[in-house]
């Protein structure tokens, strides 16, 4: 039946351009059309933002650099689950992901928010331009040692990293590389920073110092000049390794788990051709994000590669808080709420280091794997949520229900995922143990019950940790 | 038969405790000179000999310290130390005082004794998180949120289902051939668990002590560890927190219900540790990621530097190791007292002296040993 392919396609897209959606949307969206659907999701601006003001109304806290728990989580989660630019602020984690910064070092929330702000704005511009917003951005300076970086003294930290791990990757430039780099951008500081008392803190503001700068010829992978930032910076994305290098972490983190970074050198992708699509729009573009995800996201290999992706926790909590419904209003408890990625291995805000965590199959671990099923099971447990009660109303409708029905009715309600044979055979011997569910004379509460256990199990199989 | 493995129980004290409150310098003018708000009474100090005491709402600590099983190490931090509790926190988890680091001390040490994972609950962390003391790739953490019987998979499904959902469950985990090393790797990690719930759950069954905690968050934790211990399952490395000693501001009563808490906890552990013979083989460590300002701020104190760290245990040579650094105002730092004991020290005896391990590559370098230990 080509409609239920169109809400499976639907949902792959919804899962990895977003955090998923529930069925009302995407049967709304999937009448709009996929390629609609994808411009939607690539205009934001289309779309009304989150209300920043509903935030402070009910967390006044949410701005501030510290609290336990940390506000910076509850700040983003709420925009991550209230987003109706599901594109923008997924980008937003794509950005945080590569260039990783940490509240470990950083220690003020407010910063690293004024970032992910950056990058809500930019990440689907311009990659040049973003390099440079970037190299300007006070909590990255920080992050990375860069008000340490004299044109009498150099300090490599930003020099090394943004080639490693923010436009070329390892093997790509020599250590005289990395310190002419470093000489580019030696006076690259942020302003001296206004004590807090008594107004408390003030954002930190970048600064650009010429007597701090060092100005001499450098030599950079092949170029000569009195190079400053913004000359390396036009190097830098000229590099045919630049396009390689952000196409395959795209490519990891929309459309199917590569290896980690640091086995790039060596290990080939998944789909070299996929990646020299993408390559090839990112050069003639000239590094325009947006018109290369447009045709990522139009492309087979995209489409095709479904599940092929591990759910990070961001994805599994977001997704899960979007699904069941009820996360609107950053009501309290969102505190603990924003805890729970960094239980699944993901602290949002702070990456274990400045190359970022490591995805795929690195997300589980034994501890980690018990917090996202102990999680996502007791969210749709609840019967009572909006989107559980949305699912059983669907099944409702169908009168009653054989065990296959059952199963089959909730696997499509909370995907439709796909699941193994001998997944499938599981959950129809737990329904079979239950018998025919129907909602008449005095049962509906055993019924939602049912429905309710049925999606437990669903959310704990291998097959639902991968979007 | 009792496990005889030496094991260590780590308390975070998060927030950086007051260390001058703490172990007080009760003779010293300058204690009075720059704590006019927060300085313990005279008479609400018990004195541990002619130069420290205790507040007495630390009062259950006493008994440790006239056994002679309580080490002191005084001015613990690190000469860099960073006011900021995330980066003190990270360094002190890591041992890396320059770079942000990805390994944890304590798992290394996990991976030192169990490099094939053998036993899944080797580490167990009690809270829902994960400190970074504890991570290292390949190591098995058991956290364990709740009580030790509510642990495991789908812990809202109880009762007699209970039985029948986790055997549903490990089944769609059991290995399936040609489903790729990525699902086998889950499977491989589901059945992990699995068993690590198994063996953790039983715990609490095989348990009963005339001991009574006290109703507190920190008692509640430090009773799951005393089970797990108590039954021999083979955990050799027990994590737990209490939290916040970040008293800014109306820090007299604040810091009196903080370790009032942690010292009754203290106590009813190791009797309960000893109630079951389980004592002798455990050494446990109290710390925090800096202390405080000396000067207090007219209601308490902001974050400093050099610190205290406690070192209990039946095999612990009590006294003080180290001695407070110089509260005379050129001396200070920032206003802060000048660590003289590297933290790494007192990890470094730890991991030598009980648990019999090469400290250097695992604190990254080589300290001195205060020799609270044989």
């Amino acid at each position: 039946m080509p409609y239920q392919d169109d809400i499976e396609l639907m949902a792959h897209l919804m899962r990895r351009a977003g955090c998923g959606a529930g069925r009302d949307e995407l049967e709304a969206r999937a009448a709009k059309g996929y390629e609609a659907t994808v411009e939607e999701l690539l205009h934001p601006e289309t779309q009304p933002a989150a209300d920043p003001y509903t935030l402070l109304r009910y967390q006044p806290a949410s701005l501030l650099p510290g609290g336990q728990p940390p506000m910076g989580n509850v700040n983003w989660l709420y925009y991550l689950v209230n987003t109706q630019r599901p594109l923008e602020e997924k980008m937003a984690l794509f950005w945080h992901h590569v260039f990783a910064t940490g509240n470990s070092k950083v220690d003020n929330y407010d910063q690293l928010l004024e970032q992910i702000q950056l990058f809500r704005e930019n990440g689907m511009a311009n990659y040049r331009a973003l390099l440079s917003k970037v190299a300007r951005n006070p909590t990255m300076i920080f992050w990375l040692d860069n008000q340490q970086n004299h044109g009498t003294a150099v300090n490599e930290n930003w020099g090394r990293e943004l080639l490693e791990l923010f436009s070329l990757g390892a093997g790509n430039y020599t250590e005289k590389d990395v310190r002419e780099c470093s000489r580019a951008f030696t006076g690259w500081t942020f302003e001296t920073k206004i004590p807090r008392a008594p107004y408390g803190r003030f954002p930190w503001k970048f600064e650009y110092r010429p007597e701090d700068h060092d100005d001499g010829e450098k030599e950079f992978l092949g170029h000569k000049g009195r190079f400053n930032g913004e000359d390396i910076l036009d190097i830098v994305v000229q590099q045919p390794a630049c396009g390689k290098f952000i196409c395959r972490h795209l490519f990891n983190f929309f459309v199917a788990d590569e290896p980690q970074v640091p086995a790039w050198p060596i290990e080939s992708p998944r789909d070299q051709k996929a990646i020299d699509t993408l390559v090839g729009v990112f050069r003639d573009s000239k590094f325009e994000m947006k018109q290369v995800l447009r045709v990522l996201f139009n492309s087979d290999f995209f489409k095709n590669a479904r599940f092929q992706h591990m759910k990070s926790p961001a994805e599994v909590v977001v997704g899960t808080l979007r699904f069941v419904g009820g996360y609107e209003l950053p009501k309290p408890g969102y505190g603990e709420l924003s805890m729970n990625t960094a239980y699944m291995g993901q602290d949002l805000l702070n990456p274990p280091s400045v190359e970022g965590w490591h995805t795929g199959k690195e997300w589980i671990n034994s501890g980690s794997l018990m917090a996202r099923i102990n999680f996502m099971a007791e969210k749709v447990g609840d019967t009572s949520s909006q989107g559980v009660r949305g699912i059983i109303n669907r099944l409702k409708a169908k009168g009653s229900l054989s065990p296959d029905q059952l199963v089959d009715g909730c696997l499509d309600l909370l995907g439709p995922v796909q699941v193994g044979a001998d997944t499938k055979q599981q959950l129809l011997s737990q329904a079979n143990e239950w018998g025919q569910v129907s909602w008449d004379n005095g049962s509906s509460e055993v019924a939602d019950e049912h429905v309710g256990q049925m999606l437990q199990l669903i959310v704990a199989t291998r097959e639902y940790q991968f979007a | 038969m009792a496990n005889t493995d030496p094991c260590v129980v780590v308390l975070q004290l998060t927030g950086g405790n007051d260390y001058v409150n703490t172990v007080i310098p009760y003779t010293n003018p300058l204690y009075r000179d720059n704590r006019p708000a927060v300085g313990i009474p005279d008479n609400n100090i018990i004195h541990l000999d002619g130069t420290y005491g205790i507040p007495d709402y630390m009062a259950p600590m006493k008994a440790f310290w006239d056994e002679g099983k309580m080490a002191i190490c005084h001015g613990v931090g690190w000469k860099e130390s960073p006011r900021s509790h995330f980066r003190a926190m990270d360094i002190w988890h890591t041992c890396e005082p320059i770079k942000v680091g990805t390994e944890g001390w304590l798992g290394r040490v996990a991976r030192e004794f169990d490099p094939k994972k053998e036993n899944v609950v080797q580490v167990v962390s009690m809270g829902p998180s994960l400190p970074r003391a504890l991570v290292c790739p390949g190591v098995p953490v058991a956290c364990v949120a709740g009580p030790l019987e509510r642990y495991g998979f789908l812990p809202q499904v109880q009762g007699n289902e209970r039985t029948q959902v986790l055997d549903r469950f490990a089944k769609m985990y059991s290995p399936a051939i040609g489903s790729g090393p990525v699902m086998d790797y889950l499977s491989e990690t589901a059945i992990d668990s699995l068993k690590g719930e198994d063996i953790i759950k039983v715990a609490p069954q095989k348990y009963t002590s005339t001991v009574e905690y006290p109703n507190n968050p920190i008692a509640r934790k430090l009773k799951g560890i005393a089970q797990a211990h108590c039954a021999d399952i083979g955990s050799r490395i027990f994590y737990c927190d209490h939290s916040t000693f970040d008293t800014h501001a109306g820090q007299n009563p604040g810091h009196s219900l903080l370790w009032k808490a942690v010292s009754e906890g203290v106590q009813a552990f190791w009797a309960d540790l000893r109630e079951h013979k389980h004592a002798d083989n455990v050494v446990m460590l109290l710390f925090s990621e800096f202390g405080r300002r000396v000067h207090d701020n007219g209601s308490g104190t902001d974050h400093g530097a050099g610190g205290v760290a406690f070192v209990l245990g039946e095999k612990v040579k009590g006294g003080h190791y180290g001695e407070m650094p110089s509260m005379e105002a050129s001396k200070l730092v920032q206003g802060d007292l000048d660590p003289n004991m590297d933290f790494r020290s007192v990890y470094s005896t730890i991991l030598d002296k009980w648990l019999g391990l090469n400290p250097a590559p695992i604190v990254n370098g080589t300290f001195e040993k205060p020799a609270f230990l044989n």
